[in-house]
């Protein structure tokens, strides 16, 4: 398959790779720009551990082909900390036990990152389906709706 | 347990995990987060047939073969089997292909892309063979595919004399209960790197629970010693059993293919092969046969439990152990016989699920308690409490409770967290009206801690602890951490042991070439058991710096972490170990399958509340209430994130999760078609803890990880008959299966208005 040159900015950061066009967005992360830190679960697009933000939305990057993300602004985990700090929705997960295996982590930090920018102040239905399209097997959602909420309200 | 100045300040608390900062910020190393210079990708050529003979394998045009490494059964250097419990499954089919998803041949190429297309482009012909698909089957053995028989494994446990009792018995009720399988979806797919050396052999990495059971795999494989198969665990993302047994046949295929092309390769399963390949829960099938006298007690309990092992023999024998021993529930009786089998058929095997062969015999028992309940006019709290077992009653194994135990407070408890008088007063009212019908039930039931019977004389497991020159402490033993908290709760334990602090306790990644083999991470036995351990080789460490006079009781953290620098500078090393001891007055007869099976049960209520739509048929979950007794709890958050886990778990087990089977093989191996359950799914999960400390568990520590596993489903299904009246046997409940059973009711319901007029 013909490779083709995208560029985009990363956390920040403009990269450039040369790869076919279709490859998927969440192996050009994790293969060619060394961002493990995005997982693979189903690869069909219903689990989100590859969620990351692109231009601000919440999308499955094992579902984007690279020529789509072009000139876009992607967010993945590795950004999340700001100058060496933990993001207090990080901190949340800590401390409310909503990181078991840690699988789904990654990318259940970046759906409630998405929900917190759009609704600061969620109900308890809006952390649902905000985090609806991110699946979960250790811990039942329930310590990782605390971990939302905590941010939620001391954000007051 | 404590001296005075030593109050515990670590176990009991809200710690936070040890590996949390590297899972939230994405760090932590799985093993696809790993690659090597030079690495090749593996894959599995598998057969595509429930059971038949290969005649050829070829290749097909347009790929460039010679690229590739290539693996079958004749290259395999020692044996071809996979070490376990019988020897039966080989790493790579022979000859002779079992299951639809059997190993055949093995591919590795430096581009992940094209060795996925060249697995299309392997082809194999085939005899095909006469293959059996289920239970029935299997039993009627008209065609055999395994032994003499078709049959893994059959127990029966007698305690006095059932026979005897039929005809005393005021009442006898009957019952067919009745479970699929489930699959683990642990959100990692498996997946293993391995690389060979001639000098050092193999060293296989990857998402696993039981490192020494992969190196006992990979050692006959290759012919080599333990010195020679190096096995790490990568951090793990979820197993929940099934990473039990099934790492050693994917780190035995990644291995060969090292071996053979002499380069790092990995092997990652995508979801779909995962899912279609790997183990699952065994499917069951119960029956009681239940005597009852009028005023409510149980006379007698025979009970037949079945379960479908798929086609190898795996754990199958060990799974049908502890679902026979769970089979008569928390209950007194005088009178019990379980006879169990587990069968053989053409499916990939079924293995280790979280509770392990129980959740299925308690759903049977606690859907037919209501059952037995129903007929003698009783509410199923009160036949239960007229007949939960005590203090100083024994279960059917003749397993003495030794323990304070006091169910009928812990059912009473659990029903007043949950509403449950005014609620069935207040829906039995509003169901009058209506298409949707509200009900609330409940299930009491126990899970045994730790290997069954001898099983924990037998591992003889072994931890190590061991000072370091900076006064921190590693913790060594094989215990894996899979997201349950083995590394936060095993540091909580030696940090209180020592009077350190939790962040100088460190707890070292399974190596087997660094680690001491301490069993295997299944069966809620590392808090219990290997929590236990690490306590005596902390208190023995401990004992060595108070007896070279490097601390003095009332010590702080900071002066216990000197005292450590200073033995090592002027002493030496400073290392202790532990090895399990049993404790005494334990008995287990593995011939008569009688005695103490479980050093301890950890006891539960759970009541669901759920609203059943009866125009679409699905059912929505309100409320649940888990009250569980698991002995001392060592970290709140750790062990509220243990039970609700299992809850959702067990809520996709009752209501969500079909396995469709198509010729042995899984039709929807996908997360599209196979649904767990989600955020928007799931009701609030209440947990609720009591704390008996267990004296010869971890500063009190009972097991807690497959407990909730076990009560849901049942409960549910209680739930269920309280809103609509009717009594479903089976799991999973879907939709389809209550618009079903409506439409049958209505009917009936029609014919008695007919016959009426």
């Amino acid at each position: 398959m013909a490779e083709c040159s995208v560029s985009f900015t990363v956390n920040g950061r403009i990269q450039s790779v040369t790869v076919p066009p279709m490859k998927r967005l969440l192996d050009v992360l994790r293969e060619d720009l060394n961002l493990t830190g995005t997982k693979e679960g189903c690869g069909e697009g219903e689990c989100g551990a590859c969620a990351v933000l692109l231009n601000d939305e919440l999308v499955n990057s094992c579902l984007v082909p690279v020529r789509d993300a072009s000139g876009a602004r992607i967010c993945t985990i590795e950004g999340v900390p700001a100058a060496g700090q933990l993001h207090r929705l990080q901190q949340a997960f800590i401390e409310a036990g909503a990181a078991q295996c840690g699988i789904c982590t990654p990318g259940m930090i970046m759906a409630g990152l998405q929900l917190l920018s759009r609704c600061p102040h969620p109900t308890l239905e809006e952390i649902r389906e905000g985090l609806s399209g991110n699946l979960c097997r250790c811990t039942g959602y329930m310590r990782i709706f605390e971990a939302i909420q905590n941010v939620a309200q001391s954000s007051e | 347990m404590y001296s005075k100045s030593m109050e515990p300040r670590i176990v009991g608390t809200a710690v936070p995990r040890k590996e949390a900062a590297a899972k939230v910020t994405g760090t932590a190393q799985y093993v696809d987060d790993v690659s090597l210079p030079g690495m090749l990708h593996g894959v599995t050529v598998r057969s595509g047939h429930p059971r038949a003979l290969i005649r050829h394998i070829h290749f097909g045009d347009g790929i460039p073969w010679h690229e590739f490494t290539i693996v079958t059964a004749r290259d395999i250097p020692g044996r071809n089997i996979v070490t376990l419990i019988f020897d039966d499954q080989p790493f790579l089919a022979d000859g002779e292909i079992n299951h639809p998803e059997e190993p055949v041949l093995l591919l590795a190429h430096e581009n992940k892309d094209m060795v996925r297309r060249a697995r299309q482009h392997v082809f194999i012909d085939y005899d095909p063979l006469p293959a059996i698909f289920d239970i029935d089957e299997a039993l009627q053995a008209k065609t055999i595919i395994w032994g003499e028989d078709n049959v893994f494994k059959r127990y029966c446990i007698e305690k006095g004399d059932v026979d005897a009792v039929w005809s005393q018995a005021d009442f006898i009720v009957e019952g067919e209960y009745s479970t699929e399988a489930q699959e683990q979806l642990y959100i990692e797919p498996q997946g293993m790197l391995a690389t060979w050396d001639p000098e050092t052999g193999i060293t296989v990495r990857g998402s696993m629970q039981c490192p020494f059971y992969v190196q006992k795999a990979l050692m006959p494989l290759f012919n080599l010693p333990a010195e020679k198969v190096r096995v790490i665990q990568q951090e793990t993302g979820g197993a929940f059993g099934g990473k039990e047994e099934y790492p050693s046949m994917i780190a035995g295929h990644a291995a060969l293919l090292a071996w053979k092309s002499g380069r790092p390769v990995k092997m990652i399963y995508d979801r779909e092969e995962d899912m279609a390949a790997t183990t699952k829960r065994h499917p069951s099938r119960t029956r009681h046969r239940t005597a009852v006298s009028r005023d409510g007690r149980l006379l007698a309990m025979d009970i037949e439990f079945i379960i479908d092992g798929g086609a190898y023999a795996t754990l199958s024998s060990v799974v049908l152990s502890r679902g026979t021993i769970h089979a008569a529930g928390p209950y007194r009786c005088d009178n019990i016989r379980v006879r169990s089998t587990a069968v053989a058929t053409n499916t990939p095997p079924h293995g280790a699920f979280r509770g392990f062969g129980a959740p299925q015999s308690l759903f049977a028992i606690e859907r037919h308690m209501n059952k037995v309940a129903r007929t003698l006019g009783l509410t199923p709290e009160e036949f239960r409490r007229r007949n939960f077992l005590r203090q100083g009653d024994s279960t059917a194994t003749g397993q003495l409770i030794k323990q304070p135990l006091d169910l009928a407070r812990l059912q009473q408890r659990a029903l007043q967290l949950a509403g449950y008088a005014d609620k069935l007063e207040r829906f039995s009212r509003l169901n009058r009206e209506g298409t949707r019908k509200k009900g609330i039930g409940f299930s009491t039931f126990m899970h045994g801690a730790g290997f069954t019977g001898s099983g924990e004389r037998h591992l003889q497991s072994v931890v190590h602890l061991e000072a370091r020159a900076d006064g921190t402490v590693c913790v060594l033993s094989s215990m894996t951490e899979m997201g349950q908290g083995t590394n936060t709760i095993l540091a909580q334990i030696a940090a209180e042991a020592l009077g350190t602090s939790y962040e100088q306790v460190q707890v070292l990644r399974p190596d087997t070439a660094q680690v001491p083999n301490s069993g295997p991470t299944v069966a809620s036995r590392t808090a219990m058991v290997i929590g236990r351990l690490v306590q005596s080789a902390a208190l023995s460490l401990k004992e060595k710096l108070l007896q070279a006079a490097l601390l003095q009781p009332g010590y702080t953290p900071e002066q216990f972490q000197s005292a450590c620098r200073e033995y090592i500078c002027s002493i030496g090393p400073l290392k202790t170990s532990a090895q399990y001891e049993e404790p005494p007055g334990v008995h287990w007869d593995d011939e008569k399958y009688r005695g103490e099976a479980y050093g301890a049960f950890s006891w539960a209520v759970h009541v669901a509340e759920v609203t059943v739509d009866t125009v679409t048929g699905e059912i929505q979950l309100d409320d649940f209430v888990a009250l569980q007794e698991v002995g001392r709890v060592l970290n709140p958050v750790l062990a509220r994130g243990q039970i609700e886990g299992g809850v959702a778990q067990a809520i996709g087990y009752a209501l969500y999760e079909k396995v469709v089977w198509r010729d042995g093989g899984m039709a929807n191996n996908q997360m599209t078609n196979y649904i767990m359950p989600t955020a928007m799914d799931l009701p609030p999960i209440r947990v609720y803890f009591e704390e008996i400390p267990y004296e010869h568990g971890a500063m009190g520590a009972k097991g807690i990880g497959e407990l909730p596993m076990d009560g849901p489903a049942p409960a549910i299904l209680n739930a269920v008959e309280n809103a609509l009246g009717i009594s479903f046997c089976h799991i999973p409940l879907l939709p389809e299966d209550v618009l079903s059973e409506l439409s049958v009711a209505r009917e009936a319901a029609l014919d008695l208005a007919g016959s009426v007029v």
